[in-house]
């Protein structure tokens, strides 16, 4: 087993890093301080370390990093700043569809999938999306209502 | 948490991924979605010296209508099976199989062809390939060769896969025009569940309006996903009556070989089973004749 230099693109900046081959996209990110990515399961059930992988949610403790090269990967950070929040990050702040926080991170991306493919969910959508993310603090309900005011205010924008 | 060492191939085309296959067999395993693979290898349940990861070969990624069949690529996602329009006519009870499979994350990485290669009594996608009546299309350094579904698994986890044999593909006929298919799921929750008991029903109407084919397929209720052979036979050959689907039900209840675990016990699996069968082939049958 040999490590090999590889270059990853998160967030829109290049990164390059060198990796075992059995080194996950999850550890690979946060060894790069992308922490913004949770460390959960490690075996893809919780969807804690969910990021975007050209624009597709998966699992980043299931990818291989050798496998993520010249793909574009988006994690939570990605997709807005403390001054400018993604409008699905704005929701979450707005409903309280956060108590420990653990789980936000990936719910959030699996909210911004949906919303990019389905503007208009209902609410059997919105738990067919979110059905990876698993939140053991908030009992969903406000994380639902988060995922529907983020639906409408993008509608609005 | 690393997993334990092993080499990556990425191969960019099928020759070369067969020659990786060839060259490191027996001590390879082929990577589609990876979502099996990488929880063995990470918990210690399984160890491989070569990976041979597939996402860069090219053409493994097709669902096409091809001679009356339909052609689905060893590369295609639970994700791609629920946007493809051509199998909510070709496949409807493996689109609904895709809806109910693990969560987003998942759906978007793992494959049909893996789901069928691992060789799970519970791999979800299984029953609804089975009672298409689908084969497993096994491509090697040396050739090709086409198994049905029913030939391909052997025990838990064990299949007649070779470990230079690549699923390219899974293949079954187009639905006839009087068919009609139902699924059903029985999960201790709607997503990221395992099932309990999984179902999947093809039946065919004849010109004499009667049943004229039968597929019952079971999953998780023995060491691989079965065929129902005994109910189906009950079922062929008649116009379907309530009475005559319970008949079938409970013989297909007689039929499996459940086991207890933390999701039900065994009577529970086998009770579900003639529910289940009962339900699912009264939804299939009220199709065909347009209740």
């Amino acid at each position: 087993m040999e490590p090999r230099t590889i270059t990853l693109t998160v967030n829109g900046r290049r990164q390059a890093t060198s990796l075992m081959p059995n080194t996950t996209l999850l550890d690979a990110l946060r060894s790069l301080g992308h922490f913004d990515v949770k460390n959960g399961c490690e075996k893809g059930d919780c969807g804690a370390c969910a990021v975007l992988l050209d624009g597709k949610t998966v699992n980043s403790c299931l990818v291989l990093a050798w496998q993520a090269e010249g793909h574009v990967i988006t994690t939570v950070a990605g997709l807005g700043t403390s001054e400018n929040p993604h409008p699905v990050q704005r929701a979450f702040v707005k409903s309280g569809g956060i108590q420990c926080g653990y789980c936000t991170p990936g719910m959030i991306i699996s909210a911004v999938s949906l919303l990019r493919e389905n503007p208009d969910p209902s609410k059997d959508d919105i738990r067919h999306a979110l059905g990876g993310n698993l939140c053991r603090c908030t009992g969903y309900t406000r994380i639902f209502t988060a995922v529907q005011t983020a639906a409408a205010e993008m509608a609005r924008e | 948490m690393m997993s334990p060492e092993f080499n990556l191939v990425l191969p960019e085309s099928l020759p070369e991924a067969l020659a990786a296959l060839a060259d490191h067999a027996p001590d390879v395993a082929p990577w589609a979605g990876g979502t099996n693979l990488q929880v063995d290898l990470r918990g210690g349940s399984y160890r491989v010296g070569t990976v041979v990861g597939l996402d860069r070969v090219a053409g493994l990624d097709e669902i096409r209508r091809e001679n009356g069949s339909v052609h689905l690529g060893a590369r295609v996602t639970l994700a791609d099976v629920l946007r493809e329009p051509l199998l909510k006519e070709a496949g409807p009870s493996l689109v609904e199989s895709a809806w109910h499979f693990a969560g987003a994350p998942i759906r978007n990485l793992a494959t049909v062809a893996g789901n069928v290669a691992y060789g799970s009594p519970a791999g979800d996608a299984v029953p609804p390939l089975m009672a298409l009546g689908a084969e497993v299309v096994l491509e090697s350094k040396g050739g090709t060769r086409a198994v049905p579904m029913e030939g391909f698994f052997m025990h838990v986890r064990k299949t007649v896969r070779q470990p230079d044999e690549l699923i390219t593909a899974l293949r079954w006929p187009v639905p006839p025009t009087h068919s009609a298919e139902a699924f059903y799921k029985l999960g201790l929750r709607k997503g990221d569940a395992i099932s309990v008991v999984c179902v999947a029903v093809q039946l065919v109407r004849g010109e004499d309006g009667g049943c004229s084919q039968a597929r019952i397929a079971l999953g998780a209720v023995a060491p691989i996903v079965i065929r129902a052979h005994e109910a189906e036979i009950k079922l062929v050959g008649e116009a379907l009556t309530p009475s005559l689907i319970g008949e079938a039900a409970r013989e297909a209840a007689e039929e499996c070989s459940p086991i207890g675990d933390i999701r039900g016990s065994a009577a529970y699996r086998r009770r579900m089973v003639e529910v289940l069968v009962s339900r699912t082939v009264t939804q299939a049958w009220n199709e065909l004749v347009g209740v």
